[in-house]
């Protein structure tokens, strides 16, 4: 057996594409968090560095790069350093079965723009999303520091609480498309109707899911930055701290890219087969549309961050379990009855 | 108890109907508040570049006067300093020697003259208190500074520059 050595530059290419622009647009999530912010408090946000401040969240990595470092004596350092790693790591690995684009052809070869076709995609981003969850751990653990273990313990019950309704809401998409593959689930949408058409409820309870999975507000109380003394990454300095960080918003760019391939069409778009264009250029239209998609999904969390309040822990653990997972239970019934009803006529 | 005003509103604790427990209606309202402030009108004032208007009563950092001729209006009586209420203010009289005539309009003048800037609340008492007209709050403010001593203001940082003469920066 040959080694296809074009496929495999082929794919060494998307990979570092795909890592860099979710490291840029995640740098720029920070910047944009900012803007928004700012704009909807009346105030102007990052102006100084460069033009309209767009040189802010470098200065903001060089600041963390060059801050001291400090390991407490007390921790485990093995883990310490394993905490924040992990975190960037697993939040890097969920972009590999998004599709990012249909297929190019270039000099008669098909490059498909997604890293792996894989056909149980949607299992895959699940068991990613929920390793998640030990970089946290291990971080909050190994400080060894009574309130970083107490923060990491509630981010880990949040974060495991809410898998499961957000786990049961995808259940009725599998349902429907019949597909764990997210290649063919938004082929699926690209020659019918957008899933969140069919699937409202599932929808919503997937978006609420996927903020409280970011860490994001209203479900931002393991970090609560205006309440406690930091959250799980209390004893993190410099850029372990800044790995940490940019981890959230690494996920907020892949949970927006996988809400908008799955419920919002992903990188189809309506009419996008009657324009008549060329293959390549259909492509590249639909991979920037993608990107629109996910930039529109990333304001909205920004959006909601600056306007609902937090959550408290109880009323979070109750939302989870007593409203959201019925709901999701019920949704999946439903979907299954209309299912059921549709092939019995 | 009897309200004392009739703006009280009693609270309402009225158990929350169906749609008010879903919160997404009171969610869109609040996101709808947020989303149109994106619009509105910024209040900030871009602070180097573009400066606040003061109004016409406000006081700022003192300034030394001179009369007319270029001399110096203090002569270190030291009502300033008593009438500060936050004892801002330090000075050290001085007599003239002849041939300083064009210096210094009266017999005696502040050698030293200090202002301690972060101590002063720029109540403008100093001003209402002098007889010799020699000390007028101004419209500007003391600019921002690294070290503390850097905001004790001396007789060079206060008074007016000679006419026909620059101050140094």
């Amino acid at each position: 057996m040959t080694i296809d050595w074009v496929l495999i530059l082929e794919k060494i290419l998307l990979i570092s594409g795909v890592l860099v622009i979710s490291l840029v647009v995640a740098m720029y999530s920070t910047w944009g968090e900012r803007k928004v912010a700012a704009i909807m408090q009346d105030r102007l946000g990052p102006n100084r560095a460069g033009w309209i401040g767009l040189l802010q969240p470098l200065a903001d990595g060089g600041k963390l790069f060059f801050k001291e470092e400090i390991i407490p004596g007390t921790s485990n350092r093995f883990l310490f350093i394993l905490g924040p790693s992990l975190a960037m790591m697993v939040a890097c690995m969920t972009s590999a079965v998004i599709p990012w684009g249909d297929t190019l052809i270039i000099a008669g070869h098909t490059v498909s723009l997604q890293i792996a076709d894989i056909n149980i995609g949607m299992l895959y981003i699940f068991g990613v999303v929920s390793l998640g969850v030990y970089g946290i751990m291990l971080g909050g653990w190994a400080s060894n520091n009574k309130y970083s273990l107490l923060a990491s313990v509630r981010a880990a019950s949040q974060i495991i609480s809410y898998e499961l309704a957000m786990g049961l809401s995808l259940i009725a998409l599998v349902m429907l498309t019949g597909t764990l593959s997210v290649k063919e689930i938004v082929e699926q949408q690209r020659h019918g109707f957008w899933n969140v058409v069919y699937q409202p409820l599932g929808f919503i309870l997937f978006l609420i899911c996927s903020f409280a999975e970011c860490n994001r507000s209203p479900f931002d109380l393991p970090e609560a930055e205006n309440e406690l003394n930091g959250g799980y990454h209390l004893e993190y300095s410099s850029m372990k701290l800044g790995f940490y960080l940019f981890a959230e918003y690494i996920n907020m760019f892949i949970s927006s890219a996988v809400m908008a391939s799955l419920y919002f069409g992903g990188y189809s778009f309506p009419y996008m087969d009657s324009l008549g264009l060329d293959h390549n250029l259909l492509t590249i239209l639909g991979t920037v549309v993608l990107f629109g998609k996910t930039i529109c999904f990333i304001f909205f969390f920004m959006w909601v961050r600056w306007t609902i309040p937090r959550f408290r822990y109880d009323q979070l653990m109750r939302l989870g379990w007593n409203m959201m997972i019925p709901l999701a239970l019920a949704n999946m019934l439903l979907t299954g009855a209309a299912i059921l009803w549709k092939q019995g006529h | 108890m009897q309200a004392l005003t009739n703006r009280a509103k009693p609270v309402d604790r009225r158990p929350m109907t169906f749609v008010e427990r879903m919160y997404l209606p009171a969610i869109a309202k609040g996101m709808a508040i947020t989303f149109k402030h994106i619009f509105q009108k910024k209040e900030v004032v871009s602070y180097p570049e573009q400066k606040r208007e003061f109004s016409p009563v406000f006081r700022g950092l003192h300034v030394l006067n001179r009369d007319e001729e270029g001399r110096e209006n203090c002569t270190a009586c030291g009502l300033c300093a008593v009438s500060c209420p936050a004892e801002a203010i330090t000075m050290e009289g001085a007599e003239r020697k002849p041939g300083e005539e064009h210096l210094y309009r009266e017999e005696k003048y502040a050698a030293r003259y200090e202002i301690n800037m972060l101590r002063c609340i720029f109540c403008g008492f100093c001003e209402e208190a002098c007889p010799k007209d020699a000390i007028y709050l101004t419209e500007t403010f003391a600019p921002s500074n690294y070290k503390r001593e850097s905001f004790i203001y001396g007789k060079e940082d206060l008074l007016i520059p000679m006419p026909g003469e620059k101050k140094k920066a």
